[in-house]
This record gives C-alpha cells, structure tokens and sequence, in this order.
C-alpha cells in the first residue's frame, strides 16, 4: 500500500509539473516583462512578426507589402475577421492577452478599449517621432483621445452618398440624382423606378443606423445623442420624422423591399445584381461595388438627398496599438508608416476607404474615375460624428430590437422611437 | 495486499498514456463548468472584471421573458427534430440494411450532411430558403403556390431550422442504427420465417424490440444536443424573427457575449445544465421499462 502511495504522489507530481508547464505557456503571452528581451533580440536582426487585425484587410494588401519591402526585420502577419465578429472575437482576444499588435479600432468600441488599458498610449511616439496630427482631420484626432492621450492615428474616414444604378434610370427617362435632390425627389423618382413586374425596386430602406436612420434622423434636424453624450434624441419629434421616412418608403409607398426581404438579401446584394435602382451606402461600397462587372460602370453615387436640411454621419477608424504587444517597437514602425502619406496613397490607390491623410484623398478618387466619389468628401462640410458613449453597443442592441417593430409594421414609429428613447435614457445613465 | 511489480508498472504505463487526455479533459472540460457555475454568481463588467453579486443572476432568470420564450423554442425543437429524426433514420438504416444495387452509394449520400461543416450547410439552405430567389420557392412559385418568406416569417422560421436539422443529423444516427441492426442474429429472423412470420411482423416483433438499446443510446445523446442547439440559428436566421427562434444556448450567446453580461449567461448555462440532468436521469429510469437487452 505504502508503495502504491508513493506512486499517486509521483503521478500526481508529474501531473502538476504539467499543469505549470502548461500555465507558463499560456500566461506568458498576457505578460510582457519577456517583451525587452526579444525587442533587442529584434534589434540584433532577428526577424520579427507583428499580428494585424481588421476586417477588410483586402483592402490593405498592397499596403502590406510596401511595409515588408522597405522593412526586412519584420513581418506583417494579415488577421482577417469579418465585421459582424470582429469586436466580438477582439473582446475575449483582449481578456486572454492576445489582441494583434496592430489592430483597427472603431468610435462605438475606443472608450471602452482605451478606459480598460486594452491600448497603448501612443502620445510619447508620437512627440519623439514628431508625427503631425494636423495631417489629419481634427473630429478623428479627438474622437480617438481620451483623457488628453493620443491611442489612435486615424487611417480612414467614410460618410454615406445615395448610389445609384444609371442603366435603370436610363430606362425610365428619369434624371440622376444630385445634390439638389431633398426627400419628396427621391420618393418621386423610387416610386416611378419601382418595377414589381421585373421585381425592381426604386429604393432600399434597411434597418441600418450609420447607412441609413442616423442620416435621416440628422436631416430631420434630430440628433441620436446629445453632445455631452448624457441624452437620447430617438425620443424626439424629429428623429420620430426621420425614422419614418424610411419605414413610409416600405409600408406606404411600397418602394423599398420588406425588412423580412432585406435580412434575406442585402441591399447591396440587390444593388449589384441590377435588382434595386437606389440605396444608401458608404464610400467604402465604392471598392465592392467596382469590382462587379455589371456595376463597374452602371453605378454612380451622389449626396444624400436633403431633409429640412442637409445632413450624414461621418465615422473614421484610426489604427491603435494592444497595450499587451510583444513587440510594441515594431508595431509603433508599422502604425507610423500605416500613417505615412505613402501609406495613405497605397491604400487609397486600391480604392479601400477615403484616407485620413489630408491632401491624399484625390488618390482615392483616380481608383473611381467613373463616379462622382467626391460626393463623399464634399459632405464632411456639414456631416455630424458617429454617435458614440462609453457603452455605445447596449444601446445600439436596442437599436435592432426595438426598431424591427417599427420596420415590420407592428407598432407605430412614434411608439417604437419613444420606448427606443427611454431605455437608451436607461442605459446611458447607467454607465456613470 | 501484494501487487506483483509487472502490474503497478502496467498501471503506470496505463496512467502515463492517459494523463495528456485527461489532463485536456481537465482544463478545457471539467474546470470551465466549475467556473461557470461559479460566475454565475457574479456580474461581469468589460475584459473579464467580476463583482460578486449572490443570487440576483437567478432572481433575474425567474422573470425573464426572453428566456421563457427560449425555452418554449427549444422545446417545440426537441419534440419534433428529435423522434423525427429518429424514426425517419431507422427507416433509412432498414432499407439500406437490404441488399440492393449502389448500396455504398445511398449510404454515402445519407452520411454527406454529417461530414459537411454546419457552416457550409447553413449557408447553401439559407439560399434554397431564400424567398425571392431561392430554389424552393421557385418550385413552389411554378406550382402556383406562393411560397413564404421561410427564415424571415415568425410562423415558419422555427420549422425552417428544424428541417434541416433532421436533415443534417439523420446521417450520423443511420449509421449507429445500421450497426446495431447489423448486431442481430440472423438466426432469429430464419426461425420466425419458419414459424410464418411476414416481413412487418418480423420487423415489429424481432428488429425493433433488439434495436432499442440503439435507440435509447441515439435518443439520449440527441436530447442533449437538441437543447444545445445554437449554429443554424446563429448562421440561418436574421435579427427580425429571433424571438420565435432563439434557443436557450442563443439567449445565452447573446447575454454572454453581445451584450457581455457573462454572468447572467452563466447562470442560464448552469439552468440548462441541471435540466438536461434531470431529463437524462429520468430517461435512465424509465429505459428499464422498454430497452430489451439481449
């Protein structure tokens, strides 16, 4: 029996080595007292590898490749997530320690990243390594400070035009739209495009907030939130009218595809398959949009049309550094020269986002000569900053489950708008 | 009490091979339910940050309609995804349990689904669903019968998971059924032939009463599934109709990492856990009275 004991001790023992063995190799990539060692390992020459997450890094390829040319010591390793996961996968990446090295970081998502010391503070990079943030526009400079700290260099900007198909405007006899356009044109113009026969449809009001109820909230003269972050607007008489626009568009005029119908294909599904006359799309669109055959040069894209005034979201993504990274030396290199104008140049030649470097934008119009894309620069005069908080996605979960009913025709938009109001109220005061 | 040392160090050989696996086991099975039964006492605030907060996870269960709803999906899944599947895999694995022509070719055809990645199934079925360009709904439009919006409508999104739920997992039950057909001796079947029997009353009276150990296996392991249904609803079903559909472990998908309240998702995990106990336990009990064994 003694003898037996001694060998449940010895198994046991060899079972916890194992466990610590096994400890040592998951922890070691949330702690970085290893980082200095290898940072002078890269020094020395070794070659580094630095992870890069997003969710269209298709768009990013050829940027990729100037970095790998014109730094030899360290590779660029590409993490594609499609969007509808990407933050859902980066939150439990970030609480087990392995966040990319270089990731993209969006409005709604920064606070909370930045406030839970997920980034890395890149103000003392930026002052060493003198970059100018003027190169960059100011609403995207602040929208990714917080506390007088720099986290973020902007990479892109994007707001939201009317596209739309030439080919069966031609075949109406209609004009194309243009900036003169307001609310009663388009449902004018959507009413005579709408063909139930060939199953055409004139326009396209889908449930989303930044392409489509954020823009028509601003042109009623709405709001989503209040400046100081504190106050829904859905509430109000003029988001309540902005809303309504679009359900009408559906349920009144009958020129827009069922909500039921657009979950099943997307708009921009329907759009490029010749199937939907208008939408409302951003300029990152444009780069899908070009590459079908039918669309290449059957598309084109114009200002939102005007409510009782003009108005559109404007959102940038900036590229922020994981406050874990391994290799925080090399991946600072990479978001310094991600914020380069070449970089911006790159990126804007394939045609991805409108760049945030000022003055490279016209790069990204020549990958879109056939369209009017400077429709999308010439709305940052009166565009409105993507509505954020410090907890931004509780209340755009309400956004989808509260508004479907409006879509649906169940419930009254006021109804839906007023409820959709009072427990944002909820959830804003819910996070001081 | 002497043990030889050829033994102990057949045990410790024994015990060394399986250490790796039970080791796996350990971390990523056995520990994470002791976790999660321990957050769900807790209330999880952003990158894995918890607060003690009692019983109030379970106070909230009580009086969550969402979950009430959840509930009643699963069940209408459970009672009729599950013996579905089960009759119509029994009737496959008879008639492929025949000699006929091609016969590796059925079963190769039946078994596909089961080899297929979920993803990939939900994605061609979300297609053929499709209401306006779909495959079945245009069979149906030249029928002259209106088809309806499948994954999109409260009516018939449930019974749209369902289908191909029975559809992907009446593979992977054939097979087992085959086998445990393939277990019966032969000579039962000659002496009923002697005695007269035809061919139903050899089914009803010889094949079914010796394939009810296979059965009651299929059906235990696919209860537990049944309640833990989640990818087709995930991958097939838009934000519009979720509440008609969503299953328990959706709910708890939505809690846990959409809206990130990890510990109220634990405590609905826990919920599940304790009833699919019950369900299993009482299954044990009541196999005495219809489960022949040899």
């Amino acid at each position: 029996m003694v003898k037996n004991a001694k060998k449940v001790v010895a198994i046991s023992m060899l079972m916890s080595t194992m466990v610590v063995v096994s400890a040592c190799g998951s922890s070691s990539s949330t702690d970085s007292p290893t980082s200095s060692a290898k940072e002078t390992a890269a020094a020395s020459g070794e070659k580094v590898t630095i992870s890069y997450g997003g969710w269209s890094l298709d768009t990013m390829t050829d940027v990729i490749k100037a970095f790998n040319a014109s730094h030899p010591n360290i590779e660029v390793k590409a993490e594609n997530t499609p969007y509808k996961q990407y933050f859902t996968k980066l939150e439990t990446a970030a609480q087990g320690g392995t966040m990319p090295d270089v990731l993209w970081m969006n409005g709604p998502n920064f606070i909370k990243y930045a406030e839970n010391n997920m980034l890395k503070d890149l103000s003392d990079n930026i002052k060493k390594d003198q970059v100018d943030l003027k190169n960059y526009p100011t609403s995207l400079i602040s929208l990714y400070s917080l506390g007088g700290k720099n986290y973020g260099i902007p990479k892109d900007y994007d707001t939201i035009g009317l596209w739309y198909n030439k080919k069966l405007f031609d075949e109406k006899g209609i004009p194309y739209p243009d900036g003169t356009w307001d609310w009663a044109k388009l449902t004018e113009a959507a009413k005579k495009l709408t063909d139930s026969s060939k199953g055409i449809y004139g326009f396209a009001a889908p449930m989303m907030n930044q392409e489509d109820y954020y823009n028509t909230i601003l042109q009623a003269g709405g709001n989503i939130i209040s400046d100081d972050h504190k106050k829904s607007g859905f509430d109000q008489p003029e988001a309540i009218e902005g809303l309504k626009f679009l359900t009408d568009l559906i349920q009144v005029h009958k020129v827009s595809p069922t909500l039921a119908q657009m979950t099943e294909t997307a708009p921009a599904d329907l759009f490029t398959s010749g199937k939907l006359a208008m939408y409302f799309d951003g300029s990152w669109a444009a780069f899908t949009i070009i590459q079908n055959a039918e669309m290449k040069n059957n598309a084109d894209v114009a200002p939102l049309p005007k409510g009782k005034k003009q108005g559109v979201v404007i959102h940038g993504l900036s590229h922020v550094i994981s406050a874990n990274s391994k290799h925080p030396k090399e991946a600072w290199e990479f978001v310094k020269f991600l914020g380069s104008k070449e970089a911006a140049e790159i990126a804007a030649k394939q045609g991805g986002a409108i760049p945030a470097f000022k003055g490279s934008e016209a790069a990204w119009l020549a990958a879109f000569p056939q369209y009017h894309a400077k429709a999308f620069i010439d709305m940052t005069e009166y565009a409105t900053p993507y509505p954020v908080s410090k907890n931004t996605s509780v209340w755009t979960t309400y956004e989808t489950e509260i508004l479907k009913n409006a879509w649906t025709g169940e419930k009254p938009v006021a109804d839906a708008a007023k409820e959709l109001g009072a427990k944002m109220n909820q959830a804003l005061a819910a996070e001081k | 009490m002497r043990i030889s040392s050829k033994r102990r160090s057949d045990w410790m050989w024994a015990y060394i091979m399986i250490t790796p696996l039970m080791l796996g086991l350990l971390f990523f099975y056995i520990w994470p339910v002791f976790q999660t039964f321990y957050f769900s006492f807790t209330d999880w605030g952003s990158f894995g940050k918890y607060t003690w907060s009692g019983l109030s996870n379970y106070k909230r269960l009580l009086t969550d309609r969402d979950l009430l709803y959840a509930f009643r999906n699963t069940s209408i899944y459970i009672i009729t995804a599950v013996p579905i599947g089960i009759i119509l895999s029994i009737f496959l694995a008879v008639l492929l349990n025949q000699k006929v022509k091609g016969l590796s070719v059925y079963r190769t055809l039946y078994f596909l689904p089961v080899v297929t990645m979920p993803a990939a199934v939900a994605m061609v079925w979300k297609w053929l669903y499709n209401s306006d360009f779909g495959l079945i709904n245009y069979v149906l439009g030249r029928l002259s019968i209106p088809g309806p919006h499948w994954l999109t409508d409260n009516r018939t999104a449930l019974l749209s998971i369902i289908i191909v739920a029975i559809w992907s997992s009446i593979g992977s039950h054939m097979i087992i059924f085959l086998s445990g057909l393939q277990g019966i001796s032969v000579s039962y079947y000659e002496a009923a032939s002697i005695d007269g029997a035809g061919a139903f009353t050899k089914f009803t009276r010889i094949t079914l009463p010796l394939l009810t150990p296979t059965i009651f296996f299929v059906m235990v392991t696919s209860l537990i599934g049944a309640f833990q249904v989640f990818d087709f609803i995930y991958m097939m079903v838009g934000d519009i109709v979720m509440e008609s559909t969503q299953s328990v472990v959706f709910l708890y998908y939505k809690y846990g990492f959409l809206k990130n309240s990890k510990g109220y998702a634990s405590s609905i995990a826990v919920l599940l856990f304790g009833i699919i106990m019950i369900i299993t336990y009482i299954q044990m009990k009541i196999q005495k009275k219809w489960v022949h064994y040899e």
